[in-house]
């Protein structure tokens, strides 16, 4: 009955999804004030159905109703009641509907927030959302329905994929989909704004907080899935260009370059076409990185299997909305003029080139990892590897780097560089201290110079807050008082930007970890990296699904303690599967990594890492995140949002 | 071509690249479904090498087997690793019964896998197999570069791979993919 319910929720999802698409675009032609009023309340109704379908789903999973095939094939009564529940979008279907939830959220969201709107943008951005939702729902009702019945249902599911039964990746997709999804509010934005043939300051404005919003999702979804793949796949790597991973990178490659963008279409209306581009790209991206991994066209460890008719479904989908858009920019966009004009050097031509380099960085990533697939196309086979993507993604990074920590400080309009470095001197050369200290401490260029770039990042990062201080030229006090007074988003950009430098520090430090594969016995010791590990002994313990080999590892240096590990190895009997559960002990600066493998004539085999500033990498993704989430409480920047809800909601 | 014009084209550039992608995109799943493209057919380091070197124990009574019986027995050969946890691997079998009907001779590995599980694996879904040998703790799957299970190799007449297959065969995939490669290399 709760099955057919969460059915027919979906299939209202669609119908009222239809309305959504067409009446608010034609009230907004008409300039009909009942049809564009009806929009935020379709938005709203599509959300409730959604709510309740996905409730469904998961209220199916959670009474291990196993006569839903989607819940027969990835759950099981003998799992935790959280893996129940995340199990609903651990699979093709499931993930699908909660694709089609997180936009119908994304409706939802603007029908509240944009009250501020003008009526005929809000009823063309809720319109242009409700065209991409009845699509993907009319897709998963006809093509994927989680909710098929399976007769007669099985005693005990199948239970999900024990590489899924973990929390940073049961919590993985909503994350990630926040992101990519969220790309479609601006794109809706793009979209109306063509229709319009409008885009003006107020349209930046209004854009910034949402794409600043989904780019904050995408950044932390993307961290935590490289963060997975460290620790669970125990590899000891955290980032293997396998194209999902680089599926994911290129909506925040453009996404980070809309952002920025946006601010010069707000602050000097100028670069309004390609910011529309740029909108549409990014969101074209995450769809095309979302469904060309389930058209079956890729091979990836990540990918789901698919029947070639949902291929041709989605891939017709995706020419609809991405043809769509990009034919009414090449017919709309034409007769938008620019209207701001500024020097090469300025902020917004540092704005300019960061958008360069970003696209490029985008397009070398994406010509690598579509490259295989058009050699398919002419039958001969290859593959494209890290090397290609570290020799041509690198080079770009170093100007986009150096241009990172120089543009805040450039003022609008025109600028002299001259003044502006003098202004980074003192940045510039803890930076290259610390590259030269490490060179030579270290003797490895690459890491010597990415610490280097890193100092240059943080600290470069902060010189637009030193600059509008003014520390050392006023009294503290006074500088004090201005530090107070600075905006959030002053603070949200420069801890974003630190952030990056974070990130790259610990990839700088990543190029230095060490790792060796052992085969031991109880009792012996390795040499390895300055540490002894000393394997103690191994036994079996029960797990609730699973039962796990596990090592004991004494880890010393200089006869000292440093730490006890137990890494394991979980054998999941019901899916014939076994996981490795690495142990990591971490004092942030380094990662001691030691994952498992099997046993063989009373000899284990151990792979042991010295990862050097590891938790950097990730750490540096989340300081990026909260950057900007800090930059979205800023009062400021929050458009729509009723005067109320803004007083309550930011701390004085 | 004035400004106007060169600004349309400009404008109308990406719709032409998404145009172009699609195309790609379509041909190869159109491939796809004809069954000329496949992105299982996995590129490996082996492809146009000989085979590594292993020396394995056998799945009793089978007698175990080394890379050089291979190559010193009828060839082309396929060599397949399976094992009795693996769906797709039940999945294949059937398959890989037609194929030894045919007379290709097939070398089983079992891939991580207990004596007791892979006999009655055999005795359950038949045996299209040579001989077995077992890859108990994986490390010839190491040097084979083993994606997953199951996955077959093709061995020509002089002991090269050929093609390496990771996923199940199907009747499709035989049609498509192995048949003309063993009728070439014949």
């Amino acid at each position: 009955m709760i099955p057919e319910l969460g059915h027919f929720a979906l299939a209202l999802a669609v119908a009222i999804a239809a309305a959504q698409a067409v009446l608010p675009i034609v009230g907004a032609r008409a300039n009909d004030p009942r049809l564009m009023a009806a929009a935020p309340a379709l938005a709203l109704g599509q959300m409730i159905a959604m709510l309740a379908s996905y409730g469904c789903l998961i209220w199916s999973a959670v009474v291990n109703d196993f006569s839903v095939v989607d819940v027969a094939e990835n759950s099981s009564s003998a799992e935790p009641l959280f893996y129940r529940i995340t199990g609903t979008w651990g699979n093709h279907d499931g993930s699908i509907l909660l694709w089609c939830l997180i936009l119908s959220l994304c409706g939802g969201a603007v029908a509240l927030f944009g009250r501020g709107l003008p009526s005929a943008l809000r009823a063309r951005v809720i319109g242009v959302l409700g065209i991409v939702s009845a699509g993907f729902l009319l897709f998963t009702l006809t093509a994927s329905n989680p909710f098929a019945r399976l007769w007669p249902p099985p005693i005990q599911g199948a239970a999900i994929n024990p590489l899924l039964q973990d929390p940073g990746l049961a919590i993985h997709p909503p994350i990630l989909y926040a992101g990519y999804v969220g790309f479609s509010i601006p794109f809706a934005f793009a979209v109306a704004a063509l229709l319009e043939g409008r885009v003006d300051a107020a349209w930046g404005r209004w854009v910034r907080p949402w794409t600043l919003a989904a780019w904050c999702f995408l950044t932390c979804g993307i961290a935590l899935g490289s963060w997975w793949a460290y620790y669970e796949l125990g590899w000891g790597g955290y980032w293997f260009w396998d194209p999902v991973e680089n599926a994911s990178l290129l909506p925040w490659l453009t996404g980070t370059a809309l952002l920025h963008c946006a601010i010069v279409v707000e602050k000097r209306e100028t670069l309004k076409t390609w910011s529309v581009l740029l909108a549409i790209a990014t969101f074209s991206l995450s769809l095309t990185g979302t469904f060309m991994v389930r058209s079956g066209i890729l091979n990836s460890v990540h990918s789901f299997a698919v029947a070639p008719t949902q291929g041709v479904f989605i891939l017709g989908l995706l020419a609809l909305t991405i043809g769509g858009s990009l034919a009414l920019f090449a017919f709309r966009a034409p007769a938008m003029a620019a209207t701001g004009v500024f020097a090469p050097i300025s902020r917004e031509g540092a704005l300019v080139l960061n958008n360069v380099l970003l696209c490029s960085v985008c397009a070398v990533v994406f010509t690598g990892t579509a490259y295989p697939l058009l050699a398919a196309l002419f039958h001969s086979d290859l593959s494209v590897g890290p090397p290609y993507f570290h020799l041509t993604v690198v080079p770009l990074l170093v100007p986009l780097f150096l241009a990172m920590s120089v543009g805040p400080v450039l003022p609008w309009k025109r600028a002299d560089l001259l003044p502006a470095l003098l202004r980074l001197w003192w940045a510039g050369a803890i930076a290259a201290l610390i590259g030269i200290a490490a060179e030579a401490g270290l003797h490895r260029a690459f890491a010597s110079a990415g610490f280097a770039a890193a100092a240059w990042l943080i600290l470069g990062a902060f010189a637009e807050l030193v600059e509008r201080i003014r520390l050392f030229r006023i009294p503290l006090a006074n500088s004090w008082a201005r530090l107070v007074a600075q905006p959030l988003s002053v603070w949200g950009a420069a801890i974003a930007h630190a952030g990056m430098g974070v990130t790259v520090a610990g990839i700088a430090g990543m190029s230095l970890a060490a790792s060796t594969v052992v085969a031991a016995r109880p009792g012996q010791t390795i040499h390895f990296g300055g540490y002894d590990w000393k394997l103690v002994g191994l036994h079996q313990v029960p797990g609730p699904d699973y039962t796990a080999q596990v090592a004991d590892l004494r880890i010393s240096r200089d006869g000292a303690l440093v730490a006890l590990v137990h890494p394991s190895l979980h054998t999941f009997p019901q899916q014939h599967q076994t996981v490795t559960d690495t142990a990591i002990q971490t004092n942030v600066l380094r990662d001691l990594y030691v994952a498992l493998g099997g046993e063989q004539d009373g000899q284990v085999v151990l792979r042991l890492h010295v990862n050097t500033m590891a938790p950097f990498v990730w750490l540096g993704a989340l300081v990026m995140a909260a950057g900007g989430a800090l930059s979205l409480v800023d009062r400021r920047l929050r458009v729509g949002a009723p005067a109320k809800r803004g007083a309550v909601g930011v701390p004085a | 071509m004035d400004a106007t014009t060169r600004r349309r084209l400009l404008m109308a550039a990406p719709l032409g690249i998404a145009a172009v992608g699609s195309g790609l995109f379509w041909t190869l799943l159109a491939r796809m479904q004809q069954g000329t493209y496949d992105p299982h057919a996995l590129k490996s380091m082996l492809i146009g090498k000989p085979l590594p070197t292993f020396s394995l124990p056998g799945q009793p009574p089978s007698a175990g087997f080394a890379n050089t019986d291979v190559t010193a027995g009828k060839l082309p050969a396929l060599v397949n690793f399976f094992a009795s946890w693996c769906v797709p691997c039940i999945e294949e079998s059937p398959t890989l019964m037609a194929l030894q009907a045919k007379g290709v001779p097939i070398w089983g590995i079992a891939y991580k896998d207990s004596v007791a599980a892979t006999t009655r694996f055999l005795n359950t879904r038949g045996n299209p197999y040579l001989r077995v040998a077992r890859d108990a703790d994986g490390r010839t799957a190491i040097n084979f570069g083993l994606y997953g299970v199951p996955e077959t190799y093709v061995v020509d007449r002089t002991g090269i791979v050929r093609l390496r297959y990771a996923g199940g065969l199907s009747e499709d995939s035989v049609r498509n993919t192995l048949a003309p490669l063993l009728a070439k290399l014949a």
